[in-house]
C-alpha cells in the first residue's frame, strides 16, 4: 500500500487511506450499538416494572408477606416489638454492614420492614423467620440475616437491601 | 488455502502459535498474497457481498431468535412486538426481512455472472457444484424463515410447499406427514422450522468454506477466460480485491439501506401481515419473488407429479452444466451465439418470475409452457448444440494482453450491465407488485400523507383526532391489540405527557388477576396495559356482526393493499411510495353508497362499498358528518375523520416509522460519503495496474 510509486502526492494518498479507514471505523462502531442496545429489558418489560401499591392491612404483627416488583421478590415483615428492640440493641459498629435499624426502615412506621428478599451473597432467597437472628436465613450458604436484614453470619457480604418504597397512607405502600 | 505457506509472523508469541496452528499463515496465502487475475469486472465482487449478506443473515438472525417465540398461538404477536418494543427491533427485523431478498439478488448475479463467463468448466466444476449446493440450502433456508412470523403467507407457504412432496408416489402422504409433524400444518410444524432455519445457516457456512477453498484450488475465472499464466496476470488480493469488494460491498449496502430505511415493505406481501388462519386461504398463493420462476415451472405442467419434478430439475440441471456446455472458450465475451442465448435465456427467467405472480388462467399458462421449455432447452439444447456450431472470436493470449487491449472500448460492458440492472429491477417489482392483484374492488385514490416519502412525519394533530375517532367509533367493534396506552407517549406518536397517558388509560376497565381468593377482577387501566378488544374471543366477535369478525387495526394499514400496475410500481420503487394500505383504509372509509349501482346485488346483512373488493362489506358505514367532536376546530366531515383515523392507524401499524426515516437519512449520508471514500482509495489503490 506504500509503495511511493506516486511519490508527487505521498499526503494526499496517506490522508485518504486513513479517511476511509477511519470512515470504515466509525461506521462499523455505529453498526454495532443496536445489536448491543437490543439486549437491554424491551419497552414492554419496563412498563412492567412501574411501581405497585400493597395493602398492609391483612398482614398481621409476626406475620411477613412477600410480593413482586420487577420479578423480584420483596419481604414486607410487620415486625414485633420484641424484634424490634433486638435489632435496636445491636452495636452498630460491630455489625459486617454496620447501618441503623432506623436507617432501613420508615420513621413513623418503625413496625414495618420492606427488603428485597435476595441474598447478597449469591442470589438465593433467604427464609424468613429462621436462623439466629429473628430474622432471615439462607439455605443456600447459610448467610444470616437479622431482624432489620442485616447481614450477621455467613457469607453475603452486605445486608438486604430495601427498595425504593414510601407509604401513601398508613396501611398502604408503593414500591418503586 | 492453496498449499503450505511460508509466512513467518515477527512477533515471537504469534510464532509460536502459528508453529502449533498455521492460521496466521493461512490467511495469508488465501486473503492477502493470494494471486487474483487483474482483469476482474465489478461483477465479481458478489463473492464478497454473498459473504457479507450470510453474515448479516446470521448474526440478525441469532438476535431475532432471542426475541422471537416459536409457538402458533404467540409467533406472530412475538415478531410484532420485538418490532415494537426490543430496542432497534425494527432495524433488526428489517435487515433480516430485507436481507434475505438482498441475498438473493446477490445470488442471482453471482450465478448468471457464473454462466456468462463459464466460471462452471473445467477445472471448476466441484466449485461451481458446491455453488448449486449453496443455492438449495439458500431457497430451504428463506422459505422456513418466512413461514416463522407465522402470517397468513406464511402458514399457506408452508401448506403449499410441503404439499409438493405428496406428489412422490406411494410414500409422498407419509413424508408430508413427517414434515408437519401432525395431520396439518401446525405448531410442531412451526417449531421443526424454527429449528432447521436456526441450522441451515451455519450448513450454508460450512459449504461456503468449501466452496471458497475450491475456489482457491482452482483459481478465480475472470472476463476473458484465459487462465493466469504469469505474474503480470494477477494482483495480490489484499489490496487489491479487498479494497473493491470493500467498494462493491459498500455500493450493494446503498441498494440494502434503501429497502430496509425507506421500503421495508415492497418486497413483502400485505397478507403477511395477517396472522395466520387455517380456515381461509389468500386469494391468490405467491411465494416470495425470488422463487417465481420456479413456481411459474411447477404450474405450467399440468400434472402434479411432472410439475414437481420439472420445479427441482430446473435447479438441478445446473450441476450438469459443465458437462452439458463442452465449448472450450470459457467466457461468453467471446462467444457471439452463447452471448446473445444468454440474454435470452435471462429475459425468460425474469418472464417465468412475471408469470409466477400471475394468476395461473388463460394466456398465462400457454405462455408459461412456452417459456418453462425454452428454459430447459437452453440447457440440453441451446448450449450442447452451440458447442458444436459455433465458432467464438480468438481469445486473447494472456490476461495483460486483454487488459493492455481493453483500452479504449468501455461502451459494451455498460450497456449491458444497464440492461441486466433495469431487467432484474424489473423483475424484482414486477413480481411483487402482481402478488397483490386486485380482486374486484375499485382502485383507491392516492392521497397526500404527511408520513410518506424519505422525511415523512406524522401530523400530531391527526394523530390525536384519529385517537378520538378510534375510541369513539371504530373500538366498538375493533381490537388494538398490539398498541399499549404507554405507546401514546411514545416519541413518534400522539405525542400526549405520562400524565395524559395514565389519565387514559385509567378510563379503561382491564381484566386482570386471579387475585388472592382466586378471583378475576376488575381495575383501572395502567399506561403497561394494551387496549382491551371489544369482544372476548373470535367466535363472539363473529356472532355479534353477523358472521364477519370485525379485523384488529394494529396493523390493518400494512394489512391491506392493492396493485399499482405496470409502471407505477417501478415508479414507487424510486418515489419510497408505500402507502397502499392507508389509501384503502381511508377509501373504504368513505366508499359507502346508500344505493348500489345497476347490476350489482348485495346480500342480506352487507353493504355496498365502492371500494372494498367484491363490493359487499359486513361493516355498516361507520362515520357520518359531526359525528365525532374535534375540539381543534378541524373539520367535523367525514373525509376528515377517515384522514385522521387513517393517520393514526398508520402510526398504530409502525409506530417506530419516524424513527425509520430519520436514521435512513443517516445511514444514507453516512454510505455515500464512505461509497465515495472507497471508490478513491480503490483508485489509489490499482492505479498501478491498469
Amino acid at each position: 500500500m506504500t509503495t511511493a510509486s506516486s511519490a508527487d502526492h505521498p499526503t494526499r494518498r496517506d490522508f485518504l487511506f486513513v479517511a476511509t479507514g477511519a470512515a470504515a471505523a466509525v461506521g462499523g462502531a455505529a453498526a454495532l450499538w443496536p445489536f448491543v442496545s437490543q439486549m437491554n429489558p424491551d419497552a414492554s418489560t419496563i412498563a412492567a416494572g412501574a411501581p405497585i401499591e400493597v395493602d398492609l392491612s391483612p398482614v398481621a404483627e409476626g406475620q411477613d408477606i412477600k410480593v413482586f416488583w420487577r420479578g423480584k421478590p420483596i419481604y414486607i415483615s410487620h415486625r414485633t416489638k420484641k424484634q424490634i428492640d433486638e435489632a435496636r440493641a445491636v452495636n452498630v459498629a460491630s455489625l459486617p454492614d454496620p447501618q441503623s435499624d432506623e436507617a432501613r426502615v420508615k420513621s413513623g412506621h418503625d413496625q414495618w420492614l420492606v427488603v428485597i428478599g435476595i441474598c447478597t451473597h449469591l442470589g438465593c432467597i433467604p427464609i424468613a423467620h429462621e436462623g439466629n437472628y429473628d430474622g432471615f436465613f439462607c439455605p443456600c450458604h447459610g448467610s444470616q440475616y437479622d431482624s432489620s436484614g442485616r447481614i450477621r453470619q455467613g457469607p453475603a457480604p452486605a445486608n438486604l437491601p430495601v427498595p425504593p418504597y414510601q407509604f401513601v397512607s398508613d396501611t398502604k405502600i408503593q414500591i418503586g | 488455502m492453496s498449499g503450505p505457506s511460508d509466512y513467518q509472523p515477527s512477533n515471537p508469541a504469534l510464532q509460536w502459535i502459528e508453529r502449533r496452528l498455521p492460521i496466521m499463515g493461512l490467511v495469508h496465502s488465501s486473503f492477502v498474497i493470494y494471486p487474483t487475475p487483474r482483469n476482474l469486472n465489478y461483477w465479481w465482487t458478489f463473492g464478497a457481498i454473498l459473504s457479507f449478506m450470510l453474515g448479516i443473515q446470521i448474526l440478525t438472525g441469532v438476535i431475532l431468535a432471542m426475541h422471537y417465540t416459536p409457538h402458533a398461538d404467540l409467533a406472530f404477536k412475538s415478531v410484532e412486538l420485538l418490532v415494537r418494543d426490543v430496542n432497534y427491533g425494527w432495524l433488526l427485523r428489517n435487515m433480516h426481512a430485507v436481507g434475505a431478498s438482498m441475498f438473493f439478488v446477490a445470488v442471482y448475479v453471482h450465478m448468471l455472472r457464473g454462466l456468462y463467463y463459464g466460471s462452471y468448466k473445467e477445472p471448476r466444476e466441484v466449485l461451481w457444484i458446491l455453488g448449486v449446493i449453496i443455492y438449495l440450502l439458500m431457497m430451504a433456508t428463506g422459505f422456513m424463515g418466512y413461514v416463522l412470523p407465522w402470517g397468513q403467507m406464511s402458514f399457506w407457504g408452508a401448506t403449499v410447499i410441503t404439499n409438493l412432496f405428496s406428489a412422490i408416489p406411494y410414500v409422498g402422504e407419509s413424508i408430508v406427514t413427517l414434515l408437519w409433524g401432525g395431520y396439518s400444518v401446525g405448531n410442531p410444524t412451526l417449531n421443526r422450522f424454527f429449528s432447521l432455519h436456526y441450522l441451515l445457516p451455519f450448513l450454508i457456512a460450512g459449504v461456503v468454506v468449501l466452496h471458497v477453498w475450491a475456489l482457491h484450488v482452482a483459481g478465480q475465472n475472470n472476463p476473458d477466460g484465459v487462465e493466469p499464466k504469469t505474474e503480470k496476470d494477477t494482483v495480490p488480493f489484499t489490496p487489491h480485491a479487498t479494497i473493491k469488494d470493500g467498494f462493491g460491498v459498500a455500493c450493494f449496502m446503498l441498494l440494502y439501506a434503501w429497502f430496509i430505511f425507506y421500503m421495508p415493505n415492497y418486497l413483502g406481501d400485505a397478507d403477511n401481515y395477517i396472522p395466520a388462519n387455517p380456515g381461509v386461504t389468500p386469494p391468490h398463493i405467491v411465494p416470495e419473488w425470488y422463487y417465481l420462476p420456479f413456481y411459474a415451472i411447477l404450474r405450467s405442467i399440468p400434472n402434479k407429479l411432472a410439475g414437481v419434478i420439472g420445479m427441482f430439475s430446473a435447479i438441478i440441471i445446473l450441476c450438469f452444466l459443465p458437462w452439458l456446455d463442452a465449448a472450450r472458450t470459457k467466457s461468453s465475451k467471446y462467444r457471439p451465439l452463447a452471448k446473445q442465448f444468454f440474454w435470452i435465456f435471462v429475459a425468460v427467467c425474469i418472464l417465468l418470475g412475471y408469470l409466477g405472480a400471475q394468476p395461473p388462467e388463460g394466456i398465462y399458462v400457454i405462455a408459461g409452457r412456452v417459456l418453462t421449455f425454452c428454459y430447459f432447452a437452453y440447457f440440453l439444447i441451446v448450449l450442447p448444440l452451440l458447442s458444436r456450431i459455433e465458432t467464438p472470436r480468438p481469445v486473447p493470449n494472456s490476461i495483460a494482453e486483454a487488459v493492455l487491449a481493453k483500452t479504449g472500448s468501455k461502451s459494451t460492458p455498460m450497456v449491458s450491465t444497464v440492461i441486466a440492472l433495469a431487467l432484474v429491477g424489473a423483475l424484482f417489482a414486477g413480481s411483487v407488485d402482481s402478488a397483490r392483484a386486485e380482486e374486484g374492488g375499485t382502485r383507491p385514490p392516492g392521497n397526500n400523507w404527511s408520513f410518506s416519502g424519505p422525511f415523512g412525519t406524522f401530523d400530531r394533530g391527526a394523530l390525536q383526532r384519529g385517537l378520538k375517532v378510534y375510541k369513539e367509533v371504530c373500538a366498538n367493534c375493533h381490537g388494538l391489540s398490539f398498541i399499549a396506552f404507554r405507546n401514546l407517549g411514545d416519541p413518534g406518536g400522539p405525542g400526549y405527557s405520562t400524565a395524559q397517558v395514565a389519565a387514559f388509560a385509567s378510563d379503561y376497565k382491564v381484566k386482570d388477576g386471579p387475585n388472592d381468593q382466586g378471583d378475576m377482577f376488575e381495575r383501572p387501566g395502567r399506561p403497561a396495559d394494551y387496549f382491551p378488544s371489544p369482544f372476548p374471543n373470535e367466535q363472539a366477535a363473529r356472532a355479534a356482526n353477523g358472521g364477519a369478525a370485525p379485523p384488529d387495526l394494529s396493523l390493518i394499514t400494512k394489512a391491506r393493499s392493492y396493485g399499482r400496475g405496470f409502471p407505477m410500481f417501478i415508479v414507487d420503487f424510486f418515489s419510497q411510495y408505500q402507502e397502499q394500505g392507508p389509501d384503502y383504509v381511508s377509501a373504504v372509509l368513505q366508499g359507502f353508497e346508500d344505493k348500489a349501482p345497476e347490476g350489482v346485488t348485495i346480500p342480506e346483512g352487507s353493504y355496498y362499498n365502492k371500494y372494498f373488493p367484491g363490493h359487499a362489506i359486513k361493516m355498516p358505514k361507520p362515520l357520518s358528518d359531526g359525528q365525532v367532536t374535534y375540539d381543534d376546530g378541524s373539520p367535523t366531515t367525514v373525509a376528515q375523520y377517515a384522514k385522521d383515523v387513517t393517520t393514526f392507524l398508520m402510526w398504530t401499524a409502525e409506530p417506530h416509522m419516524e424513527a425509520r426515516k430519520r436514521m435512513g437519512f443517516q445511514v444514507f449520508i453516512f454510505l455515500i460519503i464512505f461509497a465515495g471514500l472507497m471508490y478513491f482509495t480503490k483508485k489509489k489503490v490499482w492505479a498501478d495496474s491498469h
